[in-house]
């Protein structure tokens, strides 16, 4: 988090000290994924760069969606805007990029390690899976809870595109995976 | 005359926009539970693609229509899409082997477009690709699943895809929209690519023990705004809450 910034008084006004990228990065860390409330825009590789202008005031955050169908994408940008003005820059413009495609080998191993705590299994390596063009994938993934690497697939897909439905048959347990993207 | 790659942007978002549209349909109709959410996230995904390529397409257009107009206040003659992805969703065999048919032709196509020399058009296709090749890994995975599977779910293969073959042919329509954006190195000549189709499609078909079908192909005009008579039908409920209410947010 930001700290309060402390006012100051020049002729009279009320001037903030300037901000700067490293503060807008630690406000962009406490907006989440609405779908995946565990990981921030930032871990997630969702934020491609920051840019804070010379007053300190403007900010311009460059994101590229996870999915193209992407429906959180807009609540993202919404709440980007509100996290940054909240954080007291003046003016924010959120831009979107397509090039280079979102991949999940982005997601740092940190963050790979807050979703195994989260009880998702977290991706592998994305080349394995795109040498595969013709189903079906077999892929191994192991347990969140147990670490047990006997898991079978349940479903390709499941709550959201990015996730795919697994059983784990040593603790029983139903879990999901962030697919390798 | 419109611009040939404001053309050729409609031909790719109204294919997705078309072919998601129909696979929305499926919503809360799966045959089981994993497919009706399967089917609802790749619908998802071929609408996020047509957003991006109908906005792109707004954009190159210049007159200040966005892809929430292009979708839904253009008429059914102004639709570019292929007549393939605008038939009935049918039964489950049905969508799965057109849905196997698209994503293999969609394979190649996008991988072709992501190396396209218009930056804008080169993104959207690489990040459309990525998503395309699980599409195709499920698609393929139940076409051999349904094909090789009962007697039933085999005769109901067959029938869609000998009711399918003959709409393959537009697939590879191509016309001076094409020519005028090869020659800039924008788009990839679909000749090329169809033995590359070719060779996928019948090593599916024929590991889903299905026979080839034989026999002429049928019209086309889906490019150039001619249809079947099921578009006019799925546009007027696709776009009758955008027209009943103009300019209506949530």
């Amino acid at each position: 988090m930001v700290e309060k910034r402390q006012q100051t008084t020049v002729n009279g006004q009320r001037e903030l000290p300037p901000l700067t990228g490293p503060d807008a990065l630690a406000l962009l860390e406490s907006v989440k994924d609405p779908e995946v409330p565990v990981l921030s825009v930032v871990e997630l590789g969702i934020v491609r760069g920051v840019e804070v202008d010379g007053a300190g005031q403007a900010a311009t955050i460059t994101v590229t969606p996870t999915y193209s169908g992407c429906p959180a994408m807009q609540v993202i940008e919404e709440e980007i805007v509100a996290a940054l003005r909240a954080g007291g820059f003046r003016a924010v413009e959120v831009r979107t990029v397509y090039a280079p495609a979102w991949t999940t080998d982005w997601i740092s191993d940190a963050a790979r390690e807050k979703l195994r705590a989260y009880g998702i299994a977290p991706p592998g390596q994305v080349t394995a899976e795109q040498l595969v063009p013709l189903g079906p994938v077999v892929r191994s993934v192991s347990c969140p809870f147990c670490g047990s690497p006997n898991t079978s697939l349940t479903s390709e897909f499941g709550a959201t595109a990015c996730k795919s439905l697994h059983v784990c048959h040593a603790c029983r347990q139903p879990f999901e995976h962030f697919k390798a993207f | 005359m419109t611009p040939p790659l404001f053309e050729y942007l409609l031909r790719l978002g109204d294919d997705r926009l078309v072919l998601g549209h129909r696979l929305s349909e499926w919503c809360g109709h799966g045959p089981i539970l994993e497919e009706d959410i399967a089917t609802a996230n790749l619908s998802l995904d071929l609408l996020g693609q047509a957003t991006l390529f109908l906005r792109l397409a707004g954009q190159v257009e210049g007159s200040g229509r966005d892809e929430d107009a292009l979708a839904y206040w253009r008429d059914e003659n102004q639709f570019r899409n292929l007549q393939l992805v605008e038939l009935p969703r049918g039964d489950f065999g049905f969508t799965t082997m057109r849905q196997f048919l698209f994503d293999a032709w969609s394979f190649h196509l996008l991988e072709a477009l992501s190396r396209s020399t218009h930056a804008g058009l080169a993104a959207i296709a690489a990040k459309a690709h990525k998503e395309n090749r699980y599409h195709l890994r499920h698609s393929s995975e139940w076409v051999l699943r349904l094909g090789d599977g009962t007697g039933e779910s085999h005769a109901r293969m067959q029938a869609a895809l000998d009711e399918l073959w003959p709409w393959t042919g537009e697939l590879w329509y191509q016309d001076g929209v094409d020519a005028t954006l090869r020659a800039d190195g924008v788009v990839p000549d679909l000749d090329p690519l169809r033995a590359l189709w070719d060779a996928m499609a019948k090593e599916v078909i024929s590991r889903a023990t299905l026979t080839l079908p034989r026999g002429p192909m049928r019209m086309t005009g889906g490019r150039a705004g001619r249809h079947t008579e099921h578009l006019g039908h799925m546009l007027a409920e696709m776009q009758i809450v955008a027209r009943s209410h103009p300019g209506a947010k949530w």
